[in-house]
């Protein structure tokens, strides 16, 4: 088990060198750049030169590549020319990050404790009008973007119900110590705060959660019919077990190994929903940034960013792969 | 050039600007701008900013949030005129030159005192340009001292960069002399820029202000800078939350002019134009800056104030002379200029109080023409022109910008769409082109790709120097003037306005230019002039809408 995680860590650092890579190159490939960006209209030819120069562009490529690693090395990746002028790199991530993963956290609790006792309830009642429905239901969820139904919650929804239609943006009566905007109220006791902070993050969160919500809802669906096809469910029938034990025991417990790679999956890719989650209901988060940073061409927010996102993707997928031995004592054995 | 008064200057602030909705323009119902005064005293006013403060000692600062809060703290030698761009005294009192221009006596307020109770003098003033002048190491940085290096030049120790400052002497404790290198159209009014705001030497020396340090691509700034900040203006230093992204101001009480009404001064950071929107809606702060033109009128009927500043900028159609060589032909420019209907443009496409531009600068400007009259509309006559020229079958390359809003151009595609269509309604064929404002655009248009382009600017200071002079004080710009034989000669004019001592003369050769510019030259169409505004809640008074975006709090009154 040791071994294994620590040959997917060190093939993570690979990933990571090789993107980072193709990341520099490709953002360069991008017409427009952070000169043309933060001069706009006031752009000489010399002041357009002093600040190639001031940036480091002058240089090839893989000199800049370089340069970068070995600042990178010791913490320092770059400052913002775009989404915060002047500000750290990593200071922009960890200040946006809590934000993301926050609505990120949210999503895919929801996605979970809605999709996974809906899954197993339509393939309890396979066929009937509950399954039908809930097999629509999920389908609708998938292919509806995210982006439109975001919309339709942020301007129609959040006026019927009440809600705030964006993300909350920081508070000056509200005590940050974590960044979490839920966890921070109930640390410090301001309960009130912590109530706002999610009444802010309703919306967004069942944006967000959709696609993996229906993405949750159909493999627990399938993976529980598969098992209640199995001969060992059969036994434990009539061997005379009561239902709640064959649930907990045999059914949940043997369809759960696809459920969990899915959510694994689902929570890598929640980045990319988050994105577009972000920008329409402002939510000062890392898709956001991302959203800016790709605009202004800002090359140093876009690399950090994006190759966090591939570490959180990864590491979410190696935990995924770990619990697999919880879930599964057959597989520490392999 | 000993001064490089060019405006390389605050990228940063330009990004203030940016966004990338593209804008529909709806009605805008009659403003109603309250010009306060006698308000409530006390109270806290929140302002939604659009970015953080970089540090809090002007002279390091380069971008337009950072000077926003720094004004509210600082004074200058000079200041502008509350709702102009005009000079006007602030902590001198007086100030003039010899006759040469090189020599400037200011006469300074009495009994002005620092936030922290020292006295403001002569010899604090020349404490402040010695120790503007003398930066050393990561202090002499662009990203760092970027006004000085664009106003005054280099430093002490850079004899291979003079600069404009030669010295600064306090002949008694309220009479500064300071002698100049160089005459200049820009002094003394580059000394009301927040920037050249007087700094407590005291404070400065307590809090190791020029202790800057470079930390890779990144400085560091000392304590001053980041938590000391001590001026002679209306609001004291408070606190600078950056968790909570908030900048709280506090009332000094101790100010030497009229105190400030409100207790305390708040800036909220809030990136997102939508969520400051929003913000003002739920009451969570009592305005902001720069409202989509597009959200006027909502706002309005929502019982806002959208103060609409003086229109500081300009917007003009480019074009290029270096491709084409038809273009090199005024009939062909002037033809374009009758062919383009910029009454209708300014009155369906622009927001509430644009106007229509009879030359590159507005009339806050010193400089400015006014027996300028813009030429009419007229396809007929743009047609005749074209045929004279021999260009009756023009074709011309015409490039527009996607993914950006300006001040001066907030919807660039209804902006093209209508002068395009004027265009070919006078028989111009158009080849179009479109790309995002930074995917390529600015590249292209700077490179010399297009034949016509949109573009515009907006200003620095009321100085014509820096509008014509920006453009055209150059031959290799982006209309590429030097192919022309009038572009060299119009180059020398200005450089010869720019040193005119006598402020008299040199207001004269400037209007000379500009008729020149637009009887003879015509080296683009100058469009419109389109305001920028701020939104209020409507209980707030006393704050005067500045074309500069120089708006002070210190009369600000709530309720």
């Amino acid at each position: 088990m040791l071994r294994y995680t620590i040959r997917r860590l060190v093939q993570l650092v690979g990933v990571v060198l090789v993107l980072s890579l193709l990341l520099f190159a490709w953002m360069r490939l991008l017409p427009g750049g952070p000169v043309s960006a933060l001069l706009g209209e006031r752009a000489t030819p010399e002041s357009r030169e002093a600040l190639t120069k001031q940036l480091g562009l002058d240089q090839p490529i893989i000199v800049q590549y370089f340069k970068f690693l070995g600042r990178a090395a010791s913490g320092d990746f770059g400052v913002s020319t775009g989404v915060q002028p002047g500000d750290s790199a990593l200071d922009i991530f960890v200040q946006r990050f809590p934000a993301t993963i926050e609505l990120s956290f949210f999503a895919i609790l929801l996605a979970i404790l809605v999709g996974v006792p809906l899954g197993y309830l339509a393939a309890k009642r396979r066929g009937g009008w509950f399954d039908n429905l809930s097999v629509i239901g999920s389908l609708i969820g998938v292919a509806v973007p995210v982006f439109f139904l975001a919309y339709v919650l942020k301007d129609a929804a959040s006026a019927a119900l009440g809600l705030p239609s964006f993300g909350r943006q920081g508070d000056i009566n509200a005590t940050r110590v974590t960044g979490f905007f839920t966890l921070d109220g109930i640390l410090t006791g301001e309960f009130d705060a912590t109530l706002d902070a999610l009444k802010h993050l309703i919306l967004p969160a069942i944006a967000l959660a959709t696609i993996p919500f229906a993405v949750i809802f159909r493999i627990t669906r399938a993976a529980v019919l598969d098992v209640l096809d199995e001969d060992f469910v059969r036994t434990a029938e009539s061997k005379g077990l009561t239902a709640s034990v064959i649930r907990r025991r045999h059914v949940m417990r043997n369809s759960m190994l696809p459920v969990v790679t899915t959510i694994g999956l689902q929570t890598g890719a929640l980045l990319s929903g988050a994105v577009l989650t972000e920008k329409v209901f402002v939510i000062p988060g890392v898709g956001q940034a991302l959203a800016i940073g790709f605009e202004r061409r800002d090359y140093p927010v876009l690399l950090l960013l994006i190759i966090m996102a591939t570490i959180v993707y990864v590491v979410v997928n190696l935990l995924v792969d770990l619990s697999y031995a919880l879930i599964d004592p057959r597989i520490r054995t392999r | 050039m000993v001064h490089s008064v060019t405006a390389r200057r605050r990228w940063v602030a330009a990004i203030g600007f940016l966004s990338v909705s593209a804008l529909a323009l709806s009605g805008c119902a009659q403003s109603q701008r309250d010009s306060g005064g006698g308000g409530k005293e006390g109270g806290t006013l929140t302002f939604g900013a659009a970015g953080a403060p970089k540090l809090f000692d002007p002279f390091y600062a380069t971008d337009g949030e950072t000077f926003r809060v720094s004004r509210q703290m600082f004074e200058g030698l000079v200041g502008f005129k509350p709702g102009t761009a005009e000079v006007e005294p602030a902590l001198a009192t007086k100030y003039e030159p010899s006759a040469d221009g090189k020599t400037w006596t200011f006469t300074l307020k009495e009994g002005v005192k620092f936030h922290d109770g020292t006295d403001f003098n002569a010899e604090a003033t020349c404490f402040n340009f010695n120790r503007w002048y003398n930066q050393k190491g990561a202090g002499q940085s662009d990203a760092v001292s970027q006004y000085w290096l664009d106003n005054f030049g280099g430093f002490a120790t850079t004899p291979d960069k003079p600069s404009l400052f030669k010295s600064c002497t306090a002949k008694d404790a309220k009479t500064a002399v300071v002698e100049l290198n160089e005459v200049t159209s820009q002094f003394p009014s580059v000394l009301g820029f927040t920037s050249f705001s007087i700094s407590s030497p005291d404070a400065l020396k307590k809090y190791d202000a020029d202790n800057v340090q470079a930390a890779g691509d990144a400085f560091t700034y000392p304590a001053y800078a980041n938590e000391h900040p001590t001026g002679t203006g209306p609001f004291k230093f408070g606190k600078y939350d950056k968790a909570n992204n908030t900048v709280e101001l506090v009332k000094n009480d101790a100010y030497h002019g009229t105190k400030a009404k409100l207790d305390k001064l708040v800036f909220k950071i809030i990136p997102d134009e939508t969520a400051r929107k929003q913000a003002l809606k739920a009451g969570d702060i009592d305005g902001y800056d720069l409202p989509n033109a597009a959200d006027w009128a909502g706002l309005k009927t929502d019982g806002f104030n959208v103060a609409i500043r003086p229109a500081f900028n300009v917007f003009y159609l480019g074009i290029n002379q270096k491709n084409n060589p038809k273009l090199a032909d005024l009939k062909v420019r002037q033809a374009l200029q009758y062919a383009i209907n910029r009454e209708q443009l300014v009155k369906s496409q622009l927001p509430e109080g644009a106007k229509v531009a009879t030359q590159f600068m507005p009339d806050t400007v010193n400089g400015y023409n006014k027996d300028l009259k813009a030429v009419g509309y007229d396809a007929a006559k743009a047609k005749s022109l074209l045929a004279e020229a021999g260009a009756s079958d023009l074709t011309l390359k015409f490039y527009w910008p996607s993914e950006v809003t300006r001040p001066y151009m907030p919807n660039p595609k209804d902006l093209f769409g209508a002068i395009s269509g004027d265009l070919q309604a006078a028989g111009i064929k158009i080849e179009v082109t479109t790309k995002p404002w930074n995917g390529g655009y600015l590249t292209d248009v700077d490179n010399g790709a297009p034949d016509l382009f949109l573009l515009g600017w907006t200003g620095d200071n009321g100085t014509a120097h820096n509008w014509v002079g920006t453009f055209f004080g150059r031959t290799d710009n982006r209309f590429n003037t030097g192919v022309s034989a009038w572009g060299n000669s119009l180059k020398d004019d200005l450089a010869k306005a720019n040193s005119e001592p006598n402020e008299a003369n040199r207001t004269k050769l400037y209007e000379e230019i500009n008729k020149k510019i637009m009887d003879e030259y015509l080296p683009a169409i100058p469009i419109s002039h389109s305001p920028p505004a701020l939104v209020l809640k409507s209980d707030i008074k006393g704050v005067v809408p500045s074309p500069l975006t120089d708006e002070k709090f210190g009369p600000a009154s709530k309720g």
